[in-house]
């Protein structure tokens, strides 16, 4: 068995609104190994989100232990989280987030700004082979406002590799996106999941969901139903059934 | 992240709205060119000031008669005869700080040469009296001791005077002219001096012999002033307090008894004036200044505008590693750079501003480099205060919620 990168242990979640105590999530279980691509799915309120940014180290759980890439999460300041995030996590959010009016090539460095032992020479670098590894080698200077949205998207992707991260947080990420669209970016997750990388994919889309190779449901705050994806589709070969664009 | 990451990321921040952070530099532009602009204009004032009283003599101490009782009536200054030729010997005896000291005597009268006559003031000194008034001879010579101890009926012209006797065809020095109907020889003619700041015109004078303008023309036994110059500016205070003793002993007064004599000094007379001008200056700099305020909120008003707008980018920012300490840094630096960049082009506006304005009105100009240092901390200064409290509700942001922002 590969080595466990989020251990998540009875860990709870509470939001105080005024008199009332919303329990987000009511001790959830999780273990996720390196490697794996695990789709996180429900409906609206199901604690999904919640899970994410705790995930995210944005948030931190009321009780119960996070182990990410064998660091206790609980207890670190703010500073410490963000230093976290900065070194083992990428994100890819729904809406792209790039900064607008910067090239694609300074949206990917972004990361590694705030990382000082990274020079400027290497951040060029590696933006520049992030950037190669989402297939967009040539439009390293084009403006987001010059990029398609799957174009953006794997910008943002590019972003959320270029630390070199021990897990990537998808929130929606094709949820902005068209149906063929959606799949060129499922390929590109698959393709980097099948260099390694552990992967995981808060959607509510059952189709998207067979891309991953686990898939966990949750329903208000607990997780109800968690199983292995018997033979995940290939995103790749999806694309090829769909019907060539005449326009 | 260090300064020059952020310093980076703030520049590109500003490029990205290049004509927003132009017209939000431009209160501060306006700013700082106004107050540099307005303080050259007020120091060049003062300064001309300054000038014009430093060439009125050279560390010029006057003694002036006081006011005097006489039968328990107070009499004016002007009708005093308290000063006598032993003051002057008094000081000139007793006083190591000063280098020259001559009585003045003068007398206003009717001036007649040939057809031509000009009404004009005919002043009395000693052998250095053009000396301690900084009057240059043009062409002739000065009077001489004898001349002086004789009475001598010689005086040097100023231009004005030659002017409207002789016109511009006839050498003044020579010719025999009248003051009073009292003939009197021309043996110089004095440089010009030009207006004073208060108008009045320097070279329509005459100057002889003190004892000619006492004896022969006014027929007095008292004179109207004792000028003296001090050794230095600096000199100055000492010689003030040297002149009153021996002026007090020449007037045998009583210990407790008021002086009856005043003095005047050149450095008082420029005190006096610079605290006007000063008071122009810092009024016409707190007007400015005004302006430079009104800059520095419109900076902290964009920057506010700013950070609502760019929440998102603040959420990535944090979601990637940005500490809260990271984004302070990121705005603070942006509302700096806007406000010293402001800052920059508002100094090289206002000196060019300046110099216009000098060239256009004739107004005397300097500007102060102490006011340009003062514009470029002050702006950093506005900078740093007014980008706080946007840059840090940009850090105290949830990233959450941040991210989420609509």
């Amino acid at each position: 068995m590969n080595k466990e990168i989020i251990s998540i242990k009875d860990l709870r979640k509470d939001f105080h609104v005024g008199e009332v105590t919303v329990h987000a999530l009511r001790s959830v279980d999780l273990t996720i190994h390196e490697g794996d691509f695990v789709a996180i799915m429900g409906t609206s309120g199901s604690g999904k989100s919640t899970m994410l940014n705790i995930l995210g180290c944005l948030d931190k759980p009321s009780s119960g232990s996070y182990l990410l890439d064998g660091t206790d999460v609980s207890n670190l300041s703010k500073n410490e989280l963000a230093r976290l995030r900065n070194l083992k996590l990428g994100f890819v959010f729904q809406s792209y987030n790039l900064l607008p009016r910067t090239s694609a090539l300074e949206n990917v460095e972004l990361p590694l700004f705030y990382n000082n032992s990274v020079k400027p020479r290497e951040r060029r670098e590696r933006a520049m082979a992030a950037l190669g590894a989402v297939g967009l080698a040539d439009r390293v200077h084009h403006m987001p406002n010059q990029l398609s949205g799957g174009q953006q998207q794997r910008v943002a992707i590019a972003r959320s590799l270029v630390n070199d991260p021990v897990v990537i947080l998808a929130d929606e990420a094709t949820g902005n996106l068209d149906t063929r669209t959606s799949y060129e970016i499922m390929a590109l997750f698959q393709d980097l999941n099948a260099r390694g990388k552990t992967i995981v994919f808060v959607t509510h889309e059952p189709e998207i969901a067979g891309f991953t190779t686990r898939n966990v449901h949750f329903r208000d705050g607990n997780i109800v139903k968690q199983h292995a994806v018997e033979n995940p589709g290939s995103a790749r070969e999806m694309l090829s059934t769909l019907p060539v664009e005449t326009d | 992240m260090n300064i020059t990451n952020l310093s980076k990321i703030a520049l590109s921040a500003l490029m990205r709205n290049k004509f927003r952070a132009f017209l939000t530099m431009l209160g501060i532009i306006i700013g700082v060119a106004s107050v540099i602009a307005m303080l050259a204009i007020g120091e060049g004032s003062k300064k001309s000031i300054q000038q014009q009283i430093s060439s009125m003599g050279s560390n010029l101490v006057m003694v002036m008669p006081g006011s005097q009782m006489m039968g328990g009536v107070q009499q004016g200054n002007s009708s005093s005869k308290a000063l006598e030729i032993r003051d002057v010997t008094a000081i000139r005896e007793a006083c190591p700080s000063i280098t020259a000291v001559s009585p003045e005597v003068r007398g206003g009268g009717q001036v007649v040469a040939g057809g031509n006559n000009w009404p004009t003031t005919f002043y009395g000194g000693d052998v250095n009296y053009l000396d301690i008034k900084k009057v240059e001879i043009k062409a002739g010579r000065m009077f001489t001791e004898q001349e002086v101890n004789a009475a001598a009926k010689v005086c040097l012209i100023g231009q004005t005077v030659a002017d409207n006797l002789f016109g511009n065809e006839v050498d003044p020095v020579g010719q025999t002219i009248r003051f009073r109907n009292i003939p009197v020889k021309v043996i110089g003619l004095l440089e010009e001096k030009g207006e004073n700041t208060f108008g009045m015109d320097q070279d329509d004078l005459l100057i002889g012999p003190y004892t000619t303008v006492q004896k022969r023309i006014l027929a007095i036994t008292h004179i109207n002033a004792i000028l003296s110059s001090a050794v230095s500016e600096e000199a100055t205070t000492q010689a003030v307090t040297e002149i009153t003793a021996a002026m007090r002993a020449s007037h045998k007064q009583a210990e407790g008894e008021e002086d009856d004599f005043q003095i005047r000094t050149q450095a008082e007379l420029v005190s006096t004036f610079s605290s006007i001008s000063d008071i122009l200056t810092t009024l016409l700099g707190a007007i400015s200044a005004i302006s430079l305020l009104v800059g520095g909120i419109g900076i902290m008003n964009i920057m506010y505008v700013s950070v609502t707008e760019r929440t998102r980018e603040i959420g990535l920012r944090m979601s990637t590693g940005g500490r809260g300490r990271d984004i302070l840094m990121q705005f603070l630096i942006e509302s700096v750079m806007l406000s010293v960049i402001g800052g920059i082009f508002g100094i090289v506006l206002g000196v060019v501003a300046s110099s216009v304005i000098g060239n256009l009105t004739g107004w005397p100009i300097a500007v102060m480099p102490e006011a340009v240092a003062l514009s470029f901390v002050v702006c950093t200064a506005i900078g740093i205060f007014f980008g706080w409290y946007p840059a840090r509700k940009a850090a105290n942001l949830n990233p959450i919620d941040a991210l989420r922002f609509e």
